[in-house]
């Protein structure tokens, strides 16, 4: 029989494993030059992808873990949102490299000029900051009522990036609001379910 | 102030040269002498998915060749024209055209003709572009979104179709509408604009020698993903102005609807001009990523400035004399 330890493990490894997967197919595809005739494009819209959906996993661990009753999922919700960052870093560096060129004239102006650069900027400040401040040490150093309080900003970081994504499509495309209104189920939900939660923990404690 | 480009649209002897530029990319050309539709069967035919592409006889040279573009400037690859569309009837995604424009049915095609016209009726489309009048014409290809293409388009000028039908003194504007079957067009289920797609232009815009009605590309006859069997072609505009798969031309005194406006008004004007001092509001149109042009260090396209009016101010100029174009943009 695995230990528990070990079990712990074996799905981290296969989260690395998972995670990987994405960024492998695109060094690849890269390489071997499948990308379309307009690759830049495509690597910069592959990598906000990855980093919004690794971001939706990370939001999907506290709702998945109050249905399921299995508290130990909270374990991998660090990673998962580390991952999101790591994409979420290379989306940006392929903007400022590969699309833009190192042309900070033109960033600035993006940046000053274009809201959804400014949506997609602010929230990635944002996964910077929960980033820096996801190891154990900050989590001791800032106090666990601290740490979550300033951890919750994640939800915003969410909403504007969904703001980035939608306002980069020409028309009305359905995709960006798929992922908009899986948001609104991830972020309704936990709030939802802690209620219920703790209606029925007061319940059960009157009983007694 | 006039805008003097570097290059010329004066021909000059070394211009004329016998063979067209594609002719570079080794392709054989196998025709039939004194047929008047010569079919050959390219290596293209091979990797087209579209059924096997049919060689337009008798081109008429024209002074929009590859080398009045500049000499260093390099026709996009067949390849790139026809994988990365945007034609949201068969799709938002580039690749998507490609892959869902085969069910379209370009054979019968008919044309309703209508409005402010002395020859209304419906047309096959064989009978308002004759294959004996076909030119090519290398034309610069810029699409809203900032990247752009060097195409060798296969047409007639449409003022000639223009004249043929004859538009009465009340005909100020034309319109064109595309076809809106969702049995052929897959993307027309989702409702990203309002179909079917409409397109229109000034009828001195219309008549500029400039711009044509395109039935073909690299000498062959269009694949249905570049808007088979006939589309406009305005260089001096955003892509989306050069509408596809045309069945309606419609000519009108006040100026017809454009998709892309009834979609998003603050961001697509009427005119539509390439323009880049005028800014769309989500993104710069200062300048431009040519696919398949010369590349940087990382081995990525470098982005280029773009022209006024896409390098077609001689031309054009004149239409908008004393017009803001920030306003009318």
């Amino acid at each position: 029989m695995a230990t528990n330890q070990q079990f712990y493990w074996a799905v981290k490894f296969l989260i690395w494993l998972l995670a990987a997967l994405p960024i492998a197919w695109l060094s690849w595809s890269i390489l071997q030059k499948t990308l379309g005739p307009n690759p830049a494009e495509a690597i910069d819209r592959f990598l906000g992808y990855w980093a919004l959906v690794f971001l939706w996993i990370t939001l999907a661990v506290t709702p998945l873990r109050l249905i399921t009753g299995l508290g130990q999922l909270i374990r991998f919700r660090r990673l998962l949102g580390l991952f999101s960052f790591f994409y979420a870093v290379l989306h940006l560096f392929s903007y400022l490299t590969i699309n833009q060129f190192f042309d900070w004239v033109a960033i600035w102006e993006d940046l000053l000029k274009r809201n959804y650069i400014m949506f997609g900027f602010f929230g990635f400040i944002i996964l910077t900051i929960l980033a820096a401040t996801s190891t154990t040490t900050m989590i001791k150093r800032l106090g666990a009522g601290n740490w979550n309080r300033l951890h919750k900003s994640i939800y915003i970081s969410a909403i504007l990036i969904t703001i980035h994504f939608i306002m980069i499509r020409k028309g009305f495309q359905l995709e960006p609001f798929v992922y908009a209104a899986v948001l609104l189920l991830l972020l309704t939900s936990r709030f939802k379910l802690k209620h219920r939660r703790s209606r029925k923990r007061k319940f059960l404690s009157l009983k007694k | 102030m006039l805008i003097r480009n570097m290059h010329t649209y004066d021909i000059k002897s070394s211009e004329i040269t016998p063979k067209s530029a594609y002719f570079s990319r080794r392709r054989l050309l196998k025709s039939l002498a004194g047929g008047s539709a010569v079919v050959a069967f390219g290596p293209y035919a091979l990797n087209n998915n579209t059924s096997a592409a049919t060689k337009i006889p008798n081109l008429k040279r024209t002074k929009w060749t590859l080398k009045s573009l500049g000499e260093s400037v390099k026709l996009t690859s067949y390849d790139d024209i026809t994988s990365y569309n945007n034609f949201y009837e068969f799709g938002t995604s580039k690749g998507d055209p490609k892959r869902n424009a085969r069910l379209l049915k370009t054979r019968p095609w008919t044309i309703i003709v209508d409005g402010h016209t002395e020859n209304p009726g419906r047309y096959a489309f064989e009978d308002l572009v004759k294959f004996d009048q076909l030119e090519e014409r290398v034309y610069r290809f810029r699409c809203v979104e900032a990247w752009s293409m060097v195409v060798p388009w296969v047409g007639i000028p449409l003022a000639n179709i223009i004249r043929k039908l004859g538009p009465t003194s009340n005909a100020k504007y034309i319109a064109f509408e595309t076809l809106a079957d969702s049995k052929q067009m897959p993307g027309i289920r989702s409702r990203v604009l309002n179909w079917p797609y409409v397109e229109g232009l000034r009828l001195d815009e219309a008549m500029n020698p400039l711009t044509l009605m395109a039935i073909g590309l690299y000498g062959e006859i269009l694949p249905n993903q570049n808007g088979a069997p006939i589309r406009l072609v305005v260089p001096w505009k955003y892509g989306f102005k050069s509408i596809k798969s045309i069945v309606r031309i419609t000519f009108s005194e006040e100026q017809p609807p454009t998709s892309w406006n009834l979609s998003a008004p603050r961001e697509y004007g009427f005119y539509s001009n390439v323009n880049p001092e005028v800014d769309h509001p989500r993104w710069s149109q200062a300048k431009e990523r040519l696919l398949g042009g010369p590349t940087n260090m990382l081995g990525f396209v470098t982005k280029q400035p773009t022209l006024m009016f896409n390098g077609y101010t001689e031309e054009v100029e004149g239409l908008y004399q004393g017009m803001d174009l920030n306003r009318h943009f």
